[in-house]
Formats: structure tokens, sequence, C-alpha cells
């Protein structure tokens, strides 16, 4: 994912022979469970006219990301799609329609690799959605319904599904040991601020679109809120667990080094035990990273909190505001 | 329709297009998964499968240039793992001097970095001739076999046939914003960037719109001719039992491969 704006679209996944099996049985563990999971509530909540419509939205997804708009120096800005199809079919669905857009990229166009498939369905499918979900959530409730509230829950969305995904996808190389958490995470965090600004405004401007012309599919509709709450919360731990991780991660990259080691995943039968170098290689590169990346944690962090306290403010009041009314 | 550059499949009369589509589908699961188990530094296995991916390549009849030159598009996302070159701690190769910083390449760090190319180039060479030589259809039948929900795969069918119907739909939207867009020359034109985004946001919307209006129009006509919610389809067809010694001997060569590598290099 690291340089998809200037390789759009071959490069954007993470392709085989980089992730670890252990990496990889974790992230296919999660992503098979998450997909049987929304695949029953689809199948249960959803009328059997939104199965073809996931079909070609899923279709739409995949052309969309030709969509592109120039920025700058020969790169250009283009959709990837998982908070807007959050945001038009609810989590669960978009769980699947993303399932299938990633899946089809890996198997048809070698985009992503085929074992690496299960890491990048972590992070596209599961993440990606979850996470923007949790965020738009957030902002709908403090907006209350108000038209803004679909408009910077849009961006704010779209922006934090492409950043955390970013850094999931940054640790998942980093504990497979085959690249340096204290270069890789700040790199696609820095990276990926960017393009979340790309994929936000894109967002924003479909939402708009889609506002003027069918408002009965942003607006907050009860079919939204099926299963909300579990994929509210774990939206919600998954980005603390990833904006708490990198910056852990990428200051100590010699602990996840010794992980990788434990695991046995880096030569661990080497003959001789060669000499670690007491201090870091490159001198001066953690201190370095460690600033690039404290921005782009603290915001995520900031989002997050505003997040869960316009939640309970929110909460408390309309309990309060019920109970003066009966 | 502009089926030619987004099909990625070549019709060959050759041994690998008339494989079963399920053994061709279980075998390069197998062998990307081998692939990606295989430790560091395993050389003379990594050249095995080379050997291995390289006689698929010239059975498929798809050209070893073909595969070849498709194979490079991994290569991009290599620069995630440079840094490996510096970080990995071993004996120094070489060092770089930077002004007043110094780079040392450990041989270590190379080992691993060429390890983790070759193990994606050898990989994504598998996936190539998979692709190009099953058409997707056999793809939808191959997933039905391994058990893939009913749903999910009639969902990929979807996607694939209307995805040329959707890439229509997007060259005219671009086709649409270019015809839209002068430009005088020597003028400043094309807005900022948050316009262009903006632009290419409505268009993102407008595309949405409209396959969501297929997407009804779709289960309309699904409807008049009695679909009901449930996905039906023929029975899979036998494997024969030629299909499954080819299906079982090579199984067995990646285990005994991956084996090998594990006892050796692990």
């Amino acid at each position: 994912m690291l340089y998809s704006p200037l390789h759009s679209p071959q490069a954007m996944h993470i392709p085989d022979g980089f992730l670890s099996g252990l990496v990889l049985a974790v992230c296919w563990g999660i992503s098979l469970i998450v997909i049987v999971v929304a695949f029953i509530r689809v199948k249960r909540d959803m009328d059997e006219r939104k199965v073809p419509l996931m079909g070609v939205v899923a279709a739409a997804i995949f052309a969309g990301q030709m969509l592109n708009f120039p920025v700058a120096a020969g790169t250009s800005g283009h959709l990837l799609g998982a908070a807007l199809a959050m945001i038009l079919l609810g989590p669960w669905a978009a769980v699947l329609v993303m399932t299938i857009v990633v899946g089809a990229q890996a198997l048809i166009f070698q985009d992503g690799g085929i074992a690496a498939l299960g890491a990048n369905l972590f992070n596209m499918a599961v993440i990606g959605v979850f996470v923007s979900y949790t965020v738009y959530r957030a902002v709908q409730r403090f907006s209350k319904g108000a038209k803004w509230g679909i408009f910077v829950g849009g961006f704010l969305a779209a922006w934090t599904s492409i950043f955390i995904a970013a850094l999931a996808a940054a640790l998942e190389l980093a504990f497979s040991a085959t690249s340096p958490a204290n270069l890789a995470v700040p790199a696609m965090a820095l990276v990926h601020s960017v393009i979340g600004i790309g994929e936000g405004l894109i967002t924003v401007g479909a939402l708009a679109f889609v506002y003027a012309v069918r408002p009965d599919l942003v607006k907050t509709t009860d079919q939204k809120q099926v299963g909300g709450k579990f994929v509210w919360v774990a939206g919600l731990l998954i980005a603390i667990a990833l904006a708490v991780a990198s910056p852990l991660a990428s200051a100590n990259p010699d602990g996840l080094e010794f992980v990788a080691e434990e695991q046995g995943f880096i030569e661990k039968a080497q003959a001789n035990p060669y000499d670690i170098i007491p201090d870091y290689v490159m001198p001066g590169i953690a201190d370095e990273s460690t600033a690039t990346i404290a921005a782009g944690i603290v915001g995520v962090i900031i989002v997050f909190f505003v997040a869960v306290g316009v939640a309970y403010l929110r909460r408390n009041r309309t309990t309060s505001s019920a109970s003066s009314g009966s | 329709m502009h089926l030619h550059f987004l099909d990625p499949y070549r019709h060959r009369q050759s041994l690998i297009h008339a494989f079963d589509p399920r053994v061709k589908f279980v075998f390069t699961l197998a062998f990307v998964l081998t692939m990606a188990l295989l430790p560091f530094g395993a050389w003379p296995v990594y050249v095995l499968m080379l050997t291995l991916s390289l006689s698929i390549t010239v059975l498929s009849e798809l050209g070893v240039k073909y595969v070849l030159k498709r194979s490079l598009l991994a290569i991009p996302f290599v620069l995630a793992a440079v840094p490996l070159l510096f970080t990995v701690p071993g004996p120094a190769l070489l060092t770089i001097p930077i002004g007043s910083l110094s780079l040392t390449i450990t041989t270590t760090g190379l080992e691993r970095l060429l390890s983790i190319m070759f193990k994606s180039w050898v990989s994504v060479q598998v996936a190539i001739v998979f692709a190009a030589a099953t058409p997707f259809p056999d793809m939808l039948l191959a997933m039905r076999a391994v058990k893939i929900p009913r749903l999910l795969v009639s969902l990929f069918g979807l996607m694939w046939r209307y995805m040329f119907v959707m890439v229509d739909e997007v060259i005219r939207l671009m086709r649409a914003r270019a015809a839209r867009s002068g430009a005088i020359e020597g003028a400043k034109s094309g807005g900022s960037i948050a316009w262009r985004a903006k632009v290419t946001g409505g268009m993102a919307g407008n595309l949405f719109i409209r396959s969501i209006d297929r997407g009804e129009r779709i289960y309309d006509a699904m409807a008049a001719r009695g679909y009901d919610g449930e996905v039906r389809a023929f029975p899979l067809p036998p494997i024969s039992s030629t299909s499954w010694i080819v299906l079982l001997g090579g199984l067995g060569l990646l285990v005994v491969l991956l084996l090998f590598a594990l006892l050796f290099w692990a």
C-alpha cells in the first residue's frame, strides 16, 4: 500500500512473499470469522433485493478505483471505497462487498497476493469498514442527523479507514520481519495520512451527489444500525490498539524483532550468534520517525476520544430528555 | 465493452488450460502458501520452486516473456523491505558514507531482502498463469468446490459480469469530464486540488447511483424469472482420476519441498 499514488492500481495491496506464516494465520482467522458473521447478518437482516445490488456495487467500487484526479508531479488521488460502501450499504454488507472487491483484485489481477489475501481482507474489509463505521456513527450521534454530519462524518470515516488500514499493513510487515517498524510505520502513516485526504474529499463529493439525487440512501435509517453496537465497539478497539501499538512498535523495533525471533521466523538456527549491533545502524532515525508519526497518532487519538466523549454525552442527554419527557 | 484490458484470460490449447479448474485452484493456493512458509535463505528450494513455476508457465503456452513481464508488477512494493538491508543485524558487507552518517549493508539483511523479492516474484508467476489460463466462470466453479458459500460465489459472479458495464460507465464519465475540461494555453486551469477531488467525488457518487439503480433493475429482472433469494447451480462434475493423481502428486511435492526447507534452513 505504501506507494499506491505512484503505481496505482498495481501496488496497492500486500503481495505474496512479505508475510510470515503466523501473521497470515492470524489475519486469515480473524477475517474469515468476521466474513462469516457478516454473511449471517446480511442473510438474516437484508431483503433478497439487496443481493444483486451488492454484486453490482462491488463492480462499481472496482471500476470506481479507475476514477482519479491529478494531484501533483504525475501522482493522482483515487478512490478505495470502503467508507463509501459502508455509508451506503451499512457495515455488514460493506464487509462482504469489500471482500469480493479485494478477493477479485488478488485472484484476477494479482493486486495483492493470494496467501496474503487474508491480511489484505483484514486491512480493507474488516478494519477499513469497522473503523469507518465507528467514526461515522460517532459524528452522526453528535450531529443528530443534521446534513453536515453526513459530510464531516464521511470525510473523517474515509480518512481514518485509509490511515488505520495502512498502520495495520505496516505492523503486519513489521511482525513478519520483512520491513523494519521504525521506518515502515512512520512512512506508511505519513503517505496514507495524505492519501486519506484524497479519499475523504472524493467520499464527500460522492456523498454530496448521492444526497442531492437519492437522499434516502444516506439519511440515517434503522437498517444501518443493524448490528451496530458490536461493529462500533470493535472498530473503536481496533483503532485504539493500532494507534497505541504503532508508535510503540516504531520506537522499539527490536521488541518486534524479538517477538519474531521468539516465534522462530528469523533464522534461529544460525550457527554463530552474531553480535547484535548495540545501537541503530542508522543513528537518529528513531527520534525522527517518532516525531513524524506523533502528529498522525495524536490526531487519531484526539478523533477517537472526541468520538467516545460525544457518544457518552449524547447517550446521557437522550436518557435525560427521555425521562423528562415522560 | 472494454473486455480486452480487463480480462486476464488468454485462450490457448494447452495442458494447463485444459486442466480441471478445481485442481488448478487448489494447487495455486497450496503453491503460494508453501512459498509464504519457506524460511528466508533456503535458496536451493527457492530455485526448485522457480523451476516448478517456470515449467507450469512453459506448459501453459502463455509465453514465458508475457508471464515474466507481468510478474514484475509487485516489484514496487519491495521498497517497503529495502530498509532491511541496513537494519537487520549481521556481518557488515558494505558501508556507504553519507556526509557524517554512514549506512552499513549487512549480509543477513541482503539475504533477507533477496529472499522476500524471490518469494514474491515466484508466487506471483503462478497466480498469473492461473488467472490467464482459467476463464472466470471456471474459477467460480472451483470456489464452489472448496465450499465457499454459494451466495458469496454468486456475488463474485455478479461482480465479474457487471464490472465491464461499470468500467464502461467510468469511461463515459471520464470522457465527459475531459470534454468539459478545455484548457487555454498559458492560463492556469483545473481549479484547486480540493475542487478536483470534489468533481471526481461527484463522478463516484454518480457511478454509485447508477450501480444501485442497475442493481434494483437486475433484481426485478431476476424476480421476474423466478428468483426467490436462493442461489441454485448445477451440481459439480466429478473430478477425473487423472486430475486427482496430478493434484495429490503436486501437493505431495510441495509438502516434501517445504519439509526439506524447514529441516535445513529454519
